[in-house]
């Protein structure tokens, strides 16, 4: 299991670029806080989600 | 009543929140990255806080739209948005140092941009250009801090607006939601609340309040 925003999600194994896609996320509008630290988005790619790892999806929307 | 003297101002904002504060925040650098709803707010709030560095960046100029919700004068239409604000923060706070930088943040020219601020705030409007921006900073700036905004349009309550504190050195107000794009307008009001938390969140991080906190 993988905590993802404060939910357990099986996800697991899968590559953080997958999920975000699958998950419905606009990579173009995001950032993502793993364990503590930002992922770099080159690393989206190359960063494969283990279990018991905690993920915050932070979403971008328009207005200031 | 004449302009009054530096040392005359500080007594006065010593006397509400004692000189350890008022040092914490003359000592302090902070970039506002956007002017408009946001980074305006933002600006006249830390101005008067007595926070002694501010370095404004934005490209735009004050236009007949911003009227709303941004801290501008109709007599400075048409004013490059950088010059309008220096004179606003200087009226206030005529001893602030104001640094200007008319220019578009971009991925290439972030990193020589912020480099001499402690803090950067987040003051822009458009979804990828504050998703640009935080991962910009947090991938090449680990040791500064950083406040963005997302999500303040509409007229949904002011209370659903907070500041959560994503990692260390990130905080993220808003209420995350709310868009622009969905057709809600942005209102003046709750714009404020949302410039509000982020001028806090950066005195909070000066008077080093949240290492006792989460947010």
């Amino acid at each position: 299991m993988v905590r993802i925003n404060g939910k357990n999600i099986e996800a697991s194994g899968k590559l953080l670029k997958d999920y975000l896609l699958e998950a419905g996320y606009d990579i173009t509008r995001l950032a993502v806080e793993k364990n503590g630290d930002i992922v770099p988005k080159a690393q989206y790619d190359k960063t494969i989600l283990e279990d018991g790892d905690a993920l915050e999806i932070v979403r971008f929307v328009g207005g200031g | 009543m004449g302009v009054p003297t530096k040392s005359e101002l500080e007594e006065a904002l010593a006397e509400r929140i004692g000189w350890e504060l008022a040092g914490r925040f003359s000592s302090a650098s902070v970039a506002l990255c956007g002017l408009g709803g946001l980074g305006s707010n933002i600006a006249i709030a830390l101005a008067r806080a007595g926070v002694g560095r501010l370095h404004l960046i934005d490209f735009d100029r004050v236009d007949i739209s911003n009227m709303n919700r941004q801290q501008y004068a109709v007599r400075q239409l048409g004013m490059e948005k950088t010059q309008a604000m220096r004179e606003n923060i200087l009226a206030i706070a005529p001893y602030c140092e104001v640094v200007t930088d008319q220019v578009r943040v971009t991925e290439e020219n972030l990193e020589r941009l912020l480099k001499e601020d402690d803090i950067i705030c987040e003051a822009f409007d458009v979804a990828e250009n504050k998703a640009m921006l935080v991962n910009g900073v947090l991938e090449r700036f680990p040791e500064k801090y950083l406040v963005a905004a997302s999500g303040m349009a509409g007229f949904s309550s002011a209370n659903s607006i907070q500041t959560r504190r994503i990692t260390s050195r990130f905080f993220l107000c808003g209420d995350g939601v709310s868009d622009v794009e969905d057709g809600m307008g942005l209102v003046s009001s709750r714009v404020l609340v949302c410039a509000g938390h982020q001028a806090h969140a950066v005195l909070r991080i000066l008077a080093g309040e949240n290492d006792k906190s989460s947010s």
